[in-house]
């Protein structure tokens, strides 16, 4: 059984960095985007609103799964031919920035209307009022759910696999096919995810701990 | 409601029939008010009258569907007041500035210690600089009775504590006039005078102030002028003198007041 | 572009997008239900146990969050038949992979609920007399429902979401169906967007049901 695991090594490890790859641009691209659509959700106007919350709503009522293969198969009929690596990433950052919106609206939704009263009363126009007093008290309360959106971009991304892109979901079935070991090699790949996610929501809840402290 | 003497200061705020609907409820149906330079004046009356949303009219917290609210002369919240037409968020912003409001639920920056909060308005708006904008925000601590607590955060601080920040932090900005919305309600009543004490002495040092208040009490000793609202218009008005005389008083006014002396014991 | 969106074909197949649809929901509510079981059993072991079970719930639940479906799907499917002496369809394999799935959520769900039981009823239970056991089934699990029960939608509109991944073993459910109908007519952008409908109908009718539910059992909303 480690025989199997130590010949399909290389393989995988190409796979693991694939993997992380996609997830650390999608998780960064989304990131971005989420937080100026999220904004423009906020405080746009009531059209651009509308047409955010609707994507945001379409978005996160179906699966990923569906979300993906409307990416990858549709999208060359728009004449945009992707690589599938890049209609991978493209997918999984438009679904992760639906669940970014969220977490920016319910971020800044949490934050007493008072204090934009304030920061108006003493004058502070508008750009001022989002940087220095809405931005801090929102990030308090926009890292912790965002944190554990991260290990849904891991998850996600193991989904990518269906499409062709050699992940580390794809290694792993591959040298299944191959070596005819699926449990070992399954759990294999089991224990490597639990490694990256179980780290990733540590660190968020050492983060969510950090920031109670002060208490807002 | 015009000033008894026609030759003295213009009023630095002049309110004209003010109206502001929210839905289907009139809030403010035609108010008609002024506030002289260094004066202050007192606004009480029932639950739902409309003083909180006269106040924030005042700032444009609330916008307004007709009517006037003039400052020093110059038409708050619309360029053209007939038309309607919004100041745009630049000038809305430079207005507000010379306008002080004071919370009843305080509005403290949570993130920012005492002193941050008060000099967040004196960087960014006055540009001042940050030497500058401390000593100032430590002169003001200092005047409110707070020095020893400027670098704490917000939730260090007692309810009074906080109060007393909100004021510094919105005098420190030198406004032609100071709106106090309310702001004792939401403090204990052993706290409640270390608050009044504070805003007593800026009215003392002539102070322009439209004060809101369900301190009765306060308002009787404090003011020049009291106004008695309700059911979202000027009910009554005059120098505290002539509002507490029984015999000057509508039936509406008495009533209120009565209740109010129960609970107060004035 | 020269694509012209053609949806006769999707409506003549449209029988497998429903018979998926339904396969879904029955995928789904099964595991919530089996889930529930797992959920509510270990909830109510992990606030009444010892350390030893506590760390063993905690690893349960913290290795099925943090490992893809899919490969737990695999796992389950092509795996364990080789070590376990028994063989299942796909769509059995299914449902055991999505409900200790559903019941990982949902042991933090119930687990979280049973601690937000108010003092207050507890203090009552014991005051008249309950057992600690008569005291659990009678005061702390109806109140815990109550109070868990937006979380609990939440979680079975997930799930039914989750389905689809049910489609990379061959399980025909909707997803499948579309996958089906892609392959052999080639309206992509037909299938999709009916899918899509439905996905979203679908979970929207199940959540204004379950908000319904809610607003007559719920604690507060």
């Amino acid at each position: 059984m480690l025989q199997q695991i130590v010949y399909a090594a290389p393989f995988l490890l190409t796979g693991l960095l694939t993997t992380l790859a996609v997830s650390v641009i999608t998780v960064v691209l989304s990131l971005i985007i989420g937080v100026v659509l999220g904004v423009a959700l906020v405080y746009g106007p009531a059209p651009l609103r509308w047409v955010v919350r609707g994507f945001s709503d379409i978005i996160r009522g179906i699966p990923i799964l569906v979300l993906l293969f409307f990416v990858y198969y549709g999208l060359p009929l728009t004449g945009l031919n992707l690589q599938p690596l890049a209609a991978a990433v493209l997918g999984l950052t438009v679904f992760k920035v639906a669940q970014v919106v969220e977490n920016v609206r319910g971020a800044i939704g949490s934050i007493p209307t008072g204090q934009m009263d304030a920061a108006k009363s003493i004058g502070l126009p508008f750009p001022e009022r989002l940087v220095f007093v809405i931005a801090p008290q929102a990030m308090r309360r926009f890292l912790p759910p965002w944190l554990n959106g991260v290990t849904d971009a891991v998850k996600g991304s193991a989904l990518i696999s269906l499409l062709g892109v050699g992940d580390l979901m794809f290694a792993i079935q591959k040298v299944v096919g191959r070596t005819y070991e699926p449990l070992a090699l399954y759990c294999f790949g089991a224990a490597l995810y639990f490694l990256i996610n179980y780290s990733l929501s540590l660190g968020s809840r050492a983060l969510e701990r950090r920031f109670s402290y002060i208490s807002v | 409601m015009a000033p008894s003497r026609p030759d003295a200061n213009p009023p630095l705020l002049r309110i004209r029939g003010l109206v502001k609907s929210f839905g289907q409820t009139h809030v403010l149906r035609g108010v008609d008010l002024d506030v002289e330079r260094g004066k202050v004046v007192a606004v009480i009356g029932p639950s739902g009258g409309g003083k909180t949303t006269l106040l924030r009219c005042v700032n444009f917290l609330e916008s307004y569907d007709a009517g006037s609210i003039a400052i020093e002369g110059q038409e708050v919240g619309y360029r053209d007041a007939a038309k309607r037409q919004r100041r745009s968020e630049h000038d809305l912003a430079r207005m507000r500035a010379g306008t002080g409001m004071v919370f009843q639920l305080f509005n403290l920056f949570p993130h920012l210690t005492a002193a941050e909060n008060i000099m967040l308005g004196l960087t960014k708006v006055r540009r001042l600089g940050r030497k500058e904008a401390r000593a100032k925000a430590l002169h003001w601590l200092g005047r409110v009775g707070l020095i020893d607590k400027s670098d704490r955060l917000p939730s260090e601080l007692s309810g009074g504590q906080q109060q007393r920040v909100g004021i510094a932090r919105a005098v420190a900005m030198e406004p032609k006039i100071l709106l106090l919305d309310e702001i004792t309600s939401a403090l204990d009543p052993e706290l409640v005078g270390e608050v009044l004490d504070v805003v007593l002495s800026l009215a003392s040092e002539g102070m322009t102030m439209l004060v809101v208040t369900h301190e009765i009490g306060f308002a009787r000793d404090a003011s020049h002028r009291i106004v008695f609202m309700a059911d979202g218009v000027v009910a009554a008005e005059g120098p505290p003198a002539k509002i507490f005389a029984p015999d000057q008083q509508s039936e509406r006014l008495r009533t209120f007041l009565a209740r109010f002396s129960a609970a107060h014991r004035l | 572009m020269g694509y012209h969106l053609n949806f006769t074909l999707i409506w003549r197949h449209f029988d497998k997008l429903l018979s998926g649809l339904i396969l879904s929901l029955e995928l789904a509510i099964l595991s919530v239900a089996i889930g529930c079981v797992i959920g509510l059993v270990l909830a109510v072991i992990y606030v009444s146990g010892g350390r030893a079970l506590r760390a063993a719930i905690a690893a349960y639940v913290e290795v099925i969050r943090n490992v893809p479906l899919i490969l737990l799907v695999y796992l389950v499917f092509y795996g364990l038949p080789t070590v376990v002496d028994l063989s299942y369809s796909a769509t059995t394999s299914f449902v055991l992979t999505l409900s200790a799935y559903a019941g990982a959520y949902l042991v933090e769900v119930f687990r979280s609920g049973l601690e937000a039981v108010p003092r207050g009823l507890i203090d009552a239970g014991m005051s008249i007399g309950l057992t600690p056991w008569r005291r659990l089934v009678h005061v702390r699990l109806p109140a815990m429902l109550r109070i868990a029960l937006p979380a609990l939608s939440n979680t079975f509109v997930s799930l039914f979401k989750d389905t689809s991944v049910a489609s990379v073993i061959a399980v025909p459910e909707l997803t499948y169906g579309a996958q089906w109908i892609n392959f052999n007519t080639f309206r992509i952008m037909e299938v999709y967007l009916v899918v899509t409908g439905m996905y979203l109908v679908t979970g929207y009718a199940i959540l204004i049901g379950l908000r319904a539910l809610e607003r007559r059992y719920a604690i507060g909303g």
